[in-house]
């Protein structure tokens, strides 16, 4: 099965227009020696029946957040995803386009992605977002990119050390051959000190870069960070989460040069990793050093309002080797997803969809130190998401994440820098019963396996 | 029939007050922030009812050209129909739901497809490994450079160029400079393929990758690619296959036998996830065995006792390209589509495709030039350089022009090496009827008056943007009156 139209019959009359004998014969430029003279070892051929019942099988043999109850997050959250956002992205007027390069066949793609940039300057209080990016742990390291081509500055970058480690691991990645030296600020009391970062940043610096929520949950001292960054001339890069905006203040307020995040929370399934959507928003004066695609508005040729590709020359296809990134194909889909969820949210429904996250989770907390079975790893404010410090009759986090599988649910993520530390993220998807079920579950865990990792 | 309705920006349809999502009650004790971390108002976002929103991104959807509608020539892009089957089995909960940092315990039948999806793809390439990680094309290139450098610097050597022709695409050179290197461009040669003494003129021991794109850009198959690899390893370099091409050759050639070391893959081209009007791609690279340890982390292994795994702790791997692991709803469609084509279907869909490329081809090449034409792989690319000269009549004017009789326009002006490109892919799922009636269509287009060219579209919704007032005085947002 190979979704062919063409009968055996027309395929005899097509070769005979070209003039050939046989399709073999097509494929004459390919050297003898190298064609493959074997079929490839690969598993026979499905029918959408039998395809239907092995994929079926296989998603049978995950334990999966539709039936345990998702306290997980670290960057990937269970956010409600209203039907209108499946229904409409799954259009195939949007999911079968391809990019919008001929504006005039793809004016419903490139407005959505005008909406989409407008949304991100409306939610972030930023002046320019681009059209997406693949997701956040290269959006970082697309940030810091742009800033030494901004600042020409070759001094250090620095990364406070509560930043998403995946995100800090790509940023390493990306930059392994270039210029700047990626130095990791230290931070022992699970947030950045401005007192410290006041120490390391110099007018050498290209940018600063923190996140807030951190990777731990908690919230960092942004407005002072951003200030002395800012002071010294870097660039102030700030991760961000888009959930978090419905209570928290934005990039835009706090100062941020460029704003970066993982836009999965707004209407993008956690599909084990992936698609999902990379955030990107800078100051106006930034604009030309920003990566990836950019939609504007402009008139046809009647003055009719309309929008197509802008700024095209900082991109791969025109500059080549000195484009601002090598980013062609992005995240479209997920970025019409990410506009459909914020319109059936608006402000009323982010806001109550942050304020759910805030209550919930630190009603988890509570009824967790209640029963004594541990506390914060460190006392800083969070918003919905917190590493909490098993206490010593409890087993480690990965222990309690493997047995509460079987009471349905998905605990947490076992923090990757201490074995006694479970990140537990609730949103506003998690209820009353599964959040006290989830704090009895862990209770009821203590002293069934002593103190361990 | 022109429906406008609910067309206006979401911000002009909206009013203070309506409201769409709402939520129950959270029935916890409310929690509050110190206000230096709180805002005042929440963001300015539009509010819309329900039905406004679904009127809206309904009728911006009829705005599109897509494969569901028109036939979508548009070369390099591999625009082949999207099964309907994949989208319903990619949303089954047991694979939509799962979070990326769940026990390898709770996810081994997501482990299981995703540990068959590297060992296809390597069979496919004829490499030895492979890693889904990279998010698209341009990410596998990043990869696979990286991968390179990591590679020498581990042997001790020091090689800073990567060599990429001038006919390949804008990410090869983009990439090879993030991934430090400098980039140095090969000609073509007057037959479109490589210009084998410019290969040799440039090829020294600073040489790390050559990077080439076979079948190329003009569609066509490089034959002198044994000579090509042989040199490029004997000055100890790496070459690199752009695979954004594999429709052409799946089952007929493998990069790795033909010397490839490295590749990428566009799942969202060869393997039908859709575009989704400007992504999500996948763009997992294979490799030969000696640049396996340097792969990005993780990789699913397979314990002898079947188990999968994802295995981090590689000590030689370059790192992280992304967070997570990929773009794994892309990846599952791959899978879904190479277990419905089977080994036979697989092959079926390269010779289907460049069967119809040759035919649109011999129904087109006596009525539009065809520069390197005289057979192709699985597209080719008309010049209108002629027109352009005698009628004034540009690659974008027919391009333009086409849009009106219900075609998706080639790809224009791509390849650089080509002037006024119309770069033609067919692909394997069009009959021969489109095929007649879309060269039909296009030599009606080419007779007609200049005039008419010159100002088409004259059937849709607008007609000619002005790029140039976009891109001086640009207006990247709507901003309240
Ligand atoms: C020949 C070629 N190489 C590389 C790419 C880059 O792939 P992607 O857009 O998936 O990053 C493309 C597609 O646009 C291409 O056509």
């Amino acid at each position: 099965m190979s979704y062919i139209a063409n009968t055996p019959g027309q395929q005899a009359a097509m070769l005979q227009k070209i003039g050939k004998a046989s399709i073999a014969d097509l494929f004459e430029s390919v050297p003898e020696p190298v064609r493959l003279d074997r079929l490839l070892k690969l598993p026979p051929s499905l029918s959408e029946v039998e395809l239907t019942a092995l994929a079926k099988k296989l998603a049978g043999q995950n334990r999966h957040p539709g039936e345990l109850a998702c306290f997980m997050g670290a960057g990937a959250y269970d956010h409600f995803i209203p039907a209108v956002v499946d229904s409409l992205a799954s259009r195939g007027e949007f999911v079968t386009a391809y990019t919008p390069y001929q504006a005039e066949a793809s004016q419903g793609s490139l407005q959505v992605f005008f909406e989409f940039q407008t949304l991100i300057c409306q939610l972030t209080g930023m002046e320019v977002a681009n059209a997406s990016l693949y997701e956040a742990g290269s959006g970082v390291a697309e940030a810091v990119m742009m800033a030494m081509a901004a600042t020409n500055r070759t001094g250090p970058v620095l990364v406070a050390g509560t930043v998403h480690p995946q995100y800090l691991e790509t940023l390493r990645t990306y930059t392994a051959n270039l210029e700047p030296e990626i130095r990791e600020l230290p931070c022992p009391a699970g947030y950045l000190d401005p007192a410290h970062l006041n120490a390391a940043v110099n007018d050498s610096t290209p940018c600063v870069v923190v996140q807030h929520p951190n990777f731990d949950g908690s919230l960092e001292e942004i407005e002072e960070l951003a200030r002395i960054s800012r002071a010294k001339g870097a660039l102030f890069v700030q991760v961000f989460d888009p959930v978090s905006l419905g209570l928290l203040k934005g990039p835009g307020e706090l100062g941020a040069d460029i704003a970066v995040a993982e836009g999965q929370g707004l209407g993008s399934p956690m599909s084990f990793g992936g698609p999902y959507l990379g955030l990107m928003a800078c100051r106006e004066a930034l604009v030309r050093k920003l990566p990836g695609r950019l939609v504007g508005q402009t008139v046809d040729r009647t003055g009719k309002r309309c929008w197509v590709l802008a700024l095209q020359t900082r991109e791969q296809h025109i500059r080549r080797e000195k484009a601002t990134s090598n980013i062609c194909t992005n995240q479209g889909l997920y970025a019409i997803r990410a506009s459909i969820h914020l319109a059936a949210l608006g402000p009323a429904g982010l806001r109550e969809t942050a304020q759910h996250c805030l209550d919930k989770s630190h009603h988890l907390l509570r009824l967790l130190m209640e029963k004594k079975v541990g506390a914060l790893a460190f006392e800083r404010p969070f918003f919905k998401e917190f590493r909490f410090r098993l206490a010593d009759e409890m087993p480690g986090a990965a222990l309690c994440v493997d047995q509460l599988v079987g009471n349905g649910f998905l605990a947490g993520v076992p923090h990757p820098a201490n074995p006694r530390d479970l990140l537990i993220a609730v949103t506003e998807s998690r209820t009353l019963e599964e959040i006290e079920g989830l704090a009895n579950a862990l209770a009821a865990l203590k002293g069934s396996a002593g103190r361990g990792a | 029939m022109e429906n406008n309705q609910s067309t206006g920006l979401l911000f002009e349809i909206a009013k203070p007050g309506r409201r769409c999502h709402t939520l129950p009650p959270s029935g916890v004790p409310s929690a509050t922030l110190d206000a230096c971390f709180t805002r005042q108002a929440p963001p300015p976002l539009p509010e819309v009812a329900e039905l406004d929103l679904v009127r809206h991104f309904t009728n911006l959807s009829a705005r599109n050209m897509a494969i569901d509608c028109n036939f979508y020539p548009l070369g390099s892009c591999t625009m082949k129909y999207n099964p309907k089957r994949h989208e319903r089995l990619v949303g089954l909960p047991g694979l939509a739901t799962l979070h990326p940092l769940q026990p390898d315990q709770t996810t081994q039948g997501m482990l299981a497809i995703l540990y068959e999806t590297q060992a296809m793809l390597a069979e496919i390439a004829g490499l030895h490994a492979c890693s889904l990680q990279p998010a698209a094309g341009a990410q596998g290139e990043l990869s696979a450079l990286l991968v390179a450098a990591a590679y020498f610097r581990h042997r001790g050597e020091n090689r800073t160029r990567v060599l990429v022709p001038d006919s390949a695409h804008g990410t090869n050179p983009a990439s090879a400079a993030i991934a430090g290197f400098d980039s140095v461009t090969i000609k073509s040669g007057e037959d479109g393929l490589v210009d084998l003494a410019d290969l040799e003129s440039k090829l020294d021991e600073r040489t790390a990758v050559f990077m080439i794109t076979n079948p190329n850009t003009l569609g066509l198959f490089d034959h002198q690619i044994l000579e090509i690899t042989l040199k490029v390893h004997d000055k100890g370099g790496l070459v690199y296959l752009d695979g954004a091409n594999m429709n052409a050759i799946l089952g007929i050639t493998r990069p790795g036998d033909f010397g490839a070391d490295m590749m990428h893959y566009n799942v969202h081209k060869t393997f039908t996830g859709p575009h989704g009007a400007g992504g999500p791609g996948s763009g997992p690279i294979a490799v030969r065995d000696m640049l396996e340890p340097f792969l990005p982390s993780p990789v699913v292994t397979r314990d002898p006792d079947g188990t999968f795994r994802l295995k981090h702790d590689r000590p030689l791997s370059i790192g992280r390209v992304r967070s997570f692991f990929g773009n794994v709803g892309v990846l599952v469609r791959g899978w879904l589509y190479l277990r419905t084509l089977g080994p036979d279907g697989v092959r079926q869909v390269s010779e289907q495709a460049v069967l119809n490329a040759n035919y649109l081809l011999a129904l087109l090449k006596d009525h539009i030039e065809v520069p390197k034409g005289k057979g192709c792989m699985h597209e080719f690319v008309a010049s209108a350089k002629a027109l352009r000269r005698e009628k004034r009549v540009s690659a974008m004017d027919i391009a333009k022009r086409l849009l009106d009789k219900g075609y998706h326009s080639p790809t224009v002006y791509f390849p650089l090496v080509v002037a006024e490109a119309l770069m033609i892919e067919p692909t394997e799922t069009e009959s021969q009827e489109t095929l007649d009636q879309f060269a039909a269509t296009l030599i009606s287009v080419l007779g007609e008056d200049p005039a008419v060219l010159h100002e088409s579209p004259h059937e849709l919704s607008i007609s000619r943007p002005d790029e140039v007032a976009a891109t001086k005085q640009p207006v990247l947002r709507w901003k309240s009156a």
